[in-house]
C-alpha cells in the first residue's frame, strides 16, 4: 500500500523526520518498503492561464501560445496537441530548473520567441505521461508555484503489510498505530451523518448471510458524473498510486484509502428490481468491468439484480452496472464480506484488485455506514449528489464479535523474559483500541476492537504489548535447559563423512534441481514415470528427479560448453518415485565424471579414466561402510552401457549402480568423451560395523603366487570367491596383482595372477599344509572354470 | 733395496691416488693381507736379533698402522663424494606441482549449513530430516495455516495435487519432530524448500535451516539470545541487531531479525538497499496452535522457532552476488569454495 506522508500527519503529526516516522512504523511491524518523493526537485513553476493560441508560423506542429501568469502576458511555443485557450497550465518561466537540472532560458523555436515552457506531467517528474501538457482545475490561482499547488513537497510511502494486518490498509489504521506509537491523539476529519433529502432507497435481499452478513446501501439521485474531481483528492489518490477516473469511482477509492472499506458505486437506472446477495448458479457469467467474463462456480458470491449477476462480490464490479459519463443516479454498496467467502477467488481467476486485497484480508465489519457518510458528503460536496436514507441489511448472528481475551500478567512477563508494568500495559492497549478492563490483580478482560479481528488468543496480546513496547527494549537471555547431549551413533555412517570422501577423491559437490527436464529423463529411465508438478514453473523443470542423474548429467554439460574437459561431479539429495506403496523419496549420493584420470599436468600423459578408475572411487566410499562386502554385479541399466555396467549389492539387496554413460545419451546430451555414472542408496550404506578387534600374530606368514589361463567370460570376482572358499580360515590376503592377455594366451582367454597369504594366530604353518591347500585351490579352479595354470 | 720408509710413502701415494672404495681394499690386501708388502715386512723381522726386533717391529707397525689410517680416511672422503655426487645428482625442483588427484569440494551451501548445524549442535540441538514431497496438512493446516489463509499466497506453492506439494518450508519436519516425540525439543531442520518463484532474487528451490526449542521455560527473551548468539558466531563479527516484527501464522509474537549490513556495516549500500539492515531470519514464539495440533500441552509448555535461508546466509558470509550461481553449478564458482 502506497500512502502520502502529509495525508498521514493530517490523522496525526508526530513530532519526527519523514526517516524517524517510517522508522517507527517499520520497527512496529508494518514495514516500510520505500518512500519516493511524490515529484522530482522543480522551481520557478507557476499556474499560468492560456489567453489565445495561434498556429506558429514556419511548423504545423508547433502553437504559438499567449500565456497570463497574473503579472504580465507572455508568449510561449509550445508542441502540446492540448494546448489550447482557456486552460490552466504549468508554466516553466525563464530562470525555472526543472527535473535533471533542466535550465530555462528564453528561447527562439523557428523564429519565433518563447518565454518559457508549458510543462507535462513527464517534464516535472510527476509521471511518466507525456501525451500532452498538464492540465489544471479552473480553479487553481494563477500565479501560485506549482509545488504550492499541487502540495509537492510530499513523500509517498510504500508499506508492505503482513496478511494479519488488514486493519491498517487505511490511513485511519496507520494513524491509529502511529498515534500510539507516540502517545498522540489523531486528529480524524469528522465523519457526520448527512441528512436524506428524499426518501428513495433500493432493496437488497442477503441470500447468503455467512458471507455477506452486512450490506449498506444508499441511493443518490442527481450526481453529476461530469464534475471534476479536485485537486487535493487527485492528487492523494494519484501517490497512492490509484488514477482518476470520474468523481463517484474517486471517492469510493479515496473513502477505501482513508477508511478502508471498499464501496462500489452502481449506476441505479441500470438496476432491475433490487440487489440480492447471494453464490453464484454453476456456470453462471460475468462480465467484468475490465471487460473479461467470467464463468462462475456456485463457491462465488454474487452481487445480483433481477436481470443477473452484476459483481463479483468483494473483488470486480461489472460492466453493465457500473457508473457511466451518463448515470444520474448511485447506489452506493458498502458491505462486510467474510474473508473466508472471498480468499483466494480473486486468484483463482488471476484477478486482484484494491477491494479483494482487502476483503480476503479482512474488513472492519462496523465500518460500513462510516464509510457511506463520508462518501456522501464527498459526493454531496463535488457531484453534487442528494442522498436518500442510509439502509443497513444486516444479519447480526454472522456479523463477526470482537474477541474478549484473558490477559495475566505473569504470563505476559514469562513469555516475553521481562515484566511490563500494569499500567503500561493497559496504556498500550488502550491506545490500541482494546477494551481493557482488570478483573484481579494483574489480570484483564480485554475486547479486541472491532477492526483487530486478528486477535483471537492471548498470545496475540502478548504481541501488541511487545511490539509497542519495543522489541528491541526487550532483554536478551540464554535459554536454560537439560543439557541431555544425545551422541553420534559410530555404526553410523554420515552423509558428511561419505561427501568429504568424494571431495577428497577430486569430486565437486554439485547441486541440481530436483525437478527436471522430462525428455532426459525420460531418455535415461525410459520406465520411470516421473511424478509431474501441477504448476511447474517452466517446461524443462516439470518433473521430479527419479534420479540425481539427469541433474548432474545437465551439469557436467553445462561445464563441458564451458572449457572444462575433465568435469568429476557429486551430489547428495532425494530422488521421487511413485511406486504401489506412494510415494518414495530416497536419499541418494550419486556421481558423474568425465576427462582425464588425473587433472593436466607434467607427469600426466592425458589418459582418460575408465570403468575402474571410478568404482574404485566408489569402493573408496564403500570402504567407510566397515565389515561389510559389497558385490559388483555385471547388470544392465538404460541410462548405462550394457558392457559396461553394474548392479552393487549388500547382501542380495540392491544398493546401487555403477557404469559408462549409454553412448547414444551421450549422443542426445552431446557429450563426446567417456562419462562415467554411479549412485547409492543411502539407505543402504548407513549401517556400518564396529571395528572388531583380533589378535596379532607372531609368527611368519607363507606366500604363494598363483597364475591361472580362464575362458575371457570369467569374472574373476568367481575365481576369488572360489579361492577364497578353498584357501581355508588361515588365507590373511587375496590379491589380484595381473590381468593379461595376448601372446602365450589363446585370444578367447585370459590369465589371472594372484598372491595368496596364510598366517596362524598361533603358529607356523608348514609347507606341506600351504601346499596341500594350494593344490585342492587348483583343483577346484580347473574343475569349475577349466583353468590351466600358468607357468 | 726399498727401505721401509719408501713402502710407506709408495703405499700412501698409492691410496692418495685412489679412485674407488674397491680400490682400496685391494690396496688394503696390497699391503696389509696376509701376504701384503708390509705384512711380508714383519716376516722379515726374524732374521733381527732379539734386541733389535721391538724397535725394528715397533717401526713397521707404525707403518701399518699408518697405511690402515690413511686407507680409512681416504675410503670416508671416496663415501663422502659419492654421497655428494648422489645428492647432487638426486636433486629435485621442489616447485614443481606434486603428483596427485584433482581436487575437490562441499558446495557453499553444504558448507555453510554445516556451520550453521556446528553451531546449534554444540548448543544441544538434534538434527533431524524429512519429506521434500509433503502434505497440506504438515506443510500448512498443522502450522495454523488453513486453507483460505492469505499466508498461503505468500508461499507460491509447487502442488501435485490439491494435498500434496513440495514443502515450502522445514517446519513441517518440526511438526513430524513434535508428532514422533515428547517435548522438551531442540532441533534444527536444514533442507531443500521449493517456492513457484524465479526471478533475480528467487530459484525455485533453495535451501532453509529451521530451529525448534519447546520446553518448560523459554522466553522471546530466550530466543533473542538465541539469534543474536548464532549471528555473531556464524559471521564472527560484533553485528548490531534487531527483532522487527512481523507475522507468520505458527509464531506469535512473530519477529523478522535484521543485522547490521555486513558489506557496508550500516552506512547504506547497495547489497541492504541503502537500508543499512539486511533482513536474515524469521522467528518468533510457538503458536500455541500449532502445539495443540502436535498434542502438546501449550499450559506446560512453549517455544520458539527461527528459520533462516542458507543461500543467504552464504552469499553475506562469501560476498556472492547473485543466487542463480548456487545451482548453475559452474566448476569456476563451486572451486572458489574449496
Amino acid at each position: 500500500m502506497k500512502i502520502s506522508e502529509q495525508w498521514l500527519r493530517e490523522w496525526v503529526n508526530p513530532d519526527l523526520s519523514a526517516q524517524a516516522l517510517m522508522d517507527q512504523i517499520t520497527m512496529a511491524g508494518l514495514e516500510v518498503d520505500g518512500a519516493e518523493p511524490v515529484a522530482e526537485a522543480f522551481s520557478g513553476v507557476i499556474v499560468a492561464h492560456i489567453t489565445a493560441c495561434e498556429p506558429h508560423p514556419n511548423a504545423d506542429k508547433l502553437q504559438v501560445c499567449s500565456v497570463d501568469t497574473g503579472s504580465e502576458s507572455v508568449q510561449i511555443v509550445c508542441g502540446a496537441p492540448n494546448a489550447r485557450a482557456g486552460i490552466k497550465v504549468a508554466l516553466a518561466q525563464v530562470g525555472a530548473v526543472l527535473p535533471g537540472n533542466f535550465k530555462i532560458k528564453k528561447a527562439k523555436l523557428r523564429d519565433v520567441e518563447s518565454q518559457g515552457m508549458l510543462c507535462s506531467e513527464k517534464e516535472l517528474g510527476l509521471s511518466d505521461n507525456h501525451d500532452g501538457i498538464l492540465e489544471l482545475v479552473d480553479s487553481a490561482p494563477v500565479g501560485q508555484d506549482v509545488r504550492t499547488l499541487l502540495n509537492l513537497d510530499d513523500l509517498s510511502i510504500e508499506i508492505d503489510l503482513t496478511p494479519n494486518r488488514a486493519d491498517c490498509l487505511s490511513i485511519a489504521g496507520l494513524a491509529r498505530e502511529v498515534a500510539v506509537l507516540n502517545d498522540l491523539t489523531l486528529t480524524a476529519p469528522a465523519i457526520e451523518p448527512v441528512a436524506a433529502t428524499h426518501q428513495d432507497t433500493f432493496p437488497v435481499t442477503l441470500e447468503d448471510p455467512v458471507g455477506c452478513p452486512r450490506y449498506v446501501g444508499r441511493v443518490l439521485n442527481n450526481v453529476n458524473v461530469a464534475a471534476q474531481s479536485p485537486l487535493w483528492m487527485v492528487e492523494r489518490l494519484r501517490r497512492s498510486g490509484i488514477r482518476s477516473i470520474d468523481p463517484v469511482v474517486d471517492v469510493t477509492n479515496y473513502v477505501m484509502l482513508e477508511l478502508g472499506q471498499p464501496l462500489h458505486g452502481f449506476d441505479l437506472d441500470r438496476l432491475k428490481e433490487g440487489i440480492t446477495v447471494r453464490r453464484a448458479q454453476d456456470q453462471e457469467t460475468l462480465e467484468l468491468l475490465d471487460g473479461q467474463t467470467l464463468t462462475l462456480g456456485n463457491d462465488i458470491l454474487l452481487i445480483t439484480d433481477a436481470s443477473g449477476p452484476l459483481a463479483m462480490a468483494g473483488v470486480m464490479g461489472g460492466e453493465q452496472s457500473g457508473v457511466s459519463p451518463e448515470t444520474r443516479r448511485v447506489f452506493l454498496e458498502s458491505a462486510f464480506f467474510a474473508p473466508i467467502e472471498i480468499a483466494g477467488k480473486a486468484r483463482g481467476f488471476g484477478l486482484h484488485t484494491d477491494a479483494s486485497h482487502r476483503f480476503e484480508r479482512g474488513v472492519d465489519p462496523a465500518l460500513q455506514e462510516i464509510a457511506v457518510e463520508r462518501a456522501t458528503r464527498l459526493l454531496v460536496d463535488i457531484c453534487g449528489a442528494e442522498p436518500g436514507p442510509t439502509q443497513v441489511h444486516e444479519v447480526q448472528a454472522n456479523v463477526p464479535v470482537p474477541a474478549t481475551i484473558a490477559l495475566r500478567a505473569d504470563h505476559v512477563k514469562s513469555a516475553l523474559g521481562l515484566e511490563i508494568a500494569g499500567e503500561e500495559i493497559q496504556r498500550i492497549l488502550t491506545g490500541l483500541g482494546f477494551a481493557v478492563q482488570e478483573t484481579a490483580a494483574g489480570e484483564w478482560q480485554v475486547v479486541a476492537p472491532s477492526w483487530r479481528f486478528d486477535m483471537a488468543i492471548e498470545a496475540d496480546l502478548v504481541e501488541e504489548i511487545a511490539r509497542i513496547y519495543g522489541y528491541n527494549r526487550l532483554p536478551v537471555t540464554q535459554p536454560k535447559a537439560a543439557l541431555g547431549p544425545r551422541g553420534k551413533p559410530e555404526q553410523r555412517v554420515t552423509t558428511a563423512a561419505i561427501a568429504d570422501r568424494l571431495a577428497a577423491l577430486g569430486y565437486q559437490e554439485a547441486i541440481t534441481y530436483s525437478f527436471v527436464e522430462p525428455a532426459l529423463q525420460q531418455a535415461m529411465f525410459p520406465k520411470e514415470a516421473g511424478i509431474k508438478l501441477a504448476n511447474p514453473i517452466s517446461a524443462d523443470m516439470a518433473v521430479m528427479r527419479v534420479s540425481l542423474w539427469p541433474g548432474l548429467a545437465r551439469a557436467l554439460t553445462y561445464n563441458l560448453k564451458r572449457q572444462q574437459d575433465r568435469v568429476r561431479l557429486f551430489e547428495t539429495g532425494l530422488r521421487f518415485r511413485e511406486t504401489s506403496k506412494g510415494t518414495e523419496q530416497i536419499a541418494m549420493v550419486s556421481g558423474i565424471a568425465t576427462g582425464s584420470r588425473l587433472p593436466e599436468a607434467w607427469y600426466e600423459n592425458g589418459e582418460a579414466l575408465d570403468f575402474f578408475d571410478v568404482k574404485g572411487d566408489v569402493e573408496q566410499v564403500l570402504s567407510l561402510v566397515k565389515g561389510v562386502e559389497f558385490d559388483f554385479l555385471p547388470g544392465r541399466h538404460t541410462a548405462l552401457h550394457p558392457g559396461q555396467s553394474a548392479r552393487i549389492e549388500r547382501n542380495g539387496k540392491l544398493v546401487g549402480y555403477i557404469g559408462a554413460l549409454h553412448p547414444s545419451l551421450a549422443r542426445h546430451l552431446d557429450i563426446r568423451q567417456p562419462t562415467f555414472l554411479f549412485e547409492l542408496r543411502l539407505d543402504r550404506i548407513v549401517k556400518t560395523e564396529l571395528p572388531a578387534f583380533t589378535a596379532l600374530s607372531r609368527y611368519p606368514g607363507s606366500t604363494r603366487d598363483l597364475a591361472v589361463v580362464v575362458d575371457e567370460e570369467t569374472p574373476v570376482a568367481d575365481l576369488m570367491n572360489s579361492i577364497r572358499e578353498m584357501a581355508g580360515e588361515d588365507l590373511e590376503s587375496l590379491t589380484l596383482f595381473d590381468i593379461y592377455r595376448g601372446k602365450g594366451i589363446d585370444s578367447q582367454r585370459k590369465s589371472v595372477a594372484l598372491g595368496l597369504t596364510w598366517q596362524n594366530p598361533s603358529r607356523t604353518l608348514t609347507d606341506e599344509e600351504v601346499n596341500s591347500l594350494m593344490d585342492s585351490i587348483i583343483n577346484t579352479l580347473q574343475t569349475r572354470f577349466d583353468a590351466a595354470l600358468r607357468n | 733395496m726399498e727401505t721401509l720408509a719408501q713402502l710407506h710413502d709408495r703405499a700412501l701415494d698409492a691410496v692418495r691416488h685412489a679412485k674407488e672404495t674397491q680400490e682400496l681394499d685391494d690396496l688394503r690386501v696390497r699391503f696389509l693381507g696376509k701376504k701384503g708388502e708390509i705384512t711380508a715386512q714383519l716376516k722379515g723381522l726374524g732374521a733381527l736379533s732379539a734386541e733389535e726386533r721391538p724397535a725394528a717391529g715397533a717401526k713397521i707397525n707404525e707403518v701399518k698402522t699408518a697405511v690402515a689410517d690413511a686407507i680409512a680416511a681416504r675410503k670416508a672422503e671416496l663415501e663422502e663424494a659419492a654421497l655428494s655426487l648422489r645428492l647432487a645428482e638426486e636433486k629435485v625442483d621442489v616447485t614443481q606441482p606434486g603428483r596427485r588427484q584433482g581436487k575437490g569440494g562441499l558446495h557453499p551451501v553444504t558448507q555453510t549449513l554445516r556451520r550453521m548445524e556446528s553451531f546449534f549442535t554444540a548448543i544441544g540441538y538434534d538434527v533431524a530430516v524429512g519429506p521434500e514431497i509433503e502434505d497440506d496438512y504438515h506443510n500448512f493446516e498443522a502450522l495454523n495455516i488453513p486453507s483460505h489463509h492469505p499466508a498461503r499466497a505468500m508461499h507460491d506453492t509447487f502442488y501435485f495435487d490439491a494435498t500434496t506439494l513440495l514443502r515450502t518450508h522445514t517446519s513441517p519436519v518440526q511438526v513430524r519432530t513434535m508428532e514422533a516425540g515428547e517435548p522438551p525439543f531442540r532441533v534444527i531442520c536444514p533442507g531443500r524448500v521449493y517456492r513457484c518463484d524465479s526471478d533475480l532474487t528467487h530459484t525455485p528451490m533453495f535451501h532453509q535451516m529451521e530451529g525448534l526449542m519447546i520446553d518448560t521455560d523459554v522466553s522471546f527473551a530466550d530466543l533473542k539470545g538465541t539469534v543474536e548468539e548464532f549471528l555473531r558466531v556464524f559471521f564472527e563479527k560484533e553485528l548490531a541487531v534487531r527483532f522487527r516484527p512481523s507475522y507468520f501464522p505458527f509464531t506469535e509474537p512473530s519477529a523478522e531479525v535484521d543485522i547490521e549490513c555486513v558489506m557496508c556495516r550500516g552506512d547504506g549500500c547497495r547489497v541492504c538497499s541503502q537500508t543499512g539492515w539486511l533482513e536474515v531470519m524469521g522467528c518468533g514464539m510457538v503458536h500455541p496452535n500449532v502445539l495443540a495440533a502436535s498434542n502438546i500441552d501449550s499450559t506446560t509448555y512453549k517455544g520458539f522457532a527461527f528459520g533462516m535461508g542458507v543461500e543467504r546466509l552464504a552469499m553475506l558470509r562469501y560476498g556472492v552476488n547473485d543466487l542463480r550461481l548456487f545451482f548453475e553449478n559452474d566448476l569456476k564458482f563451486l572451486r572458489q569454495f574449496n
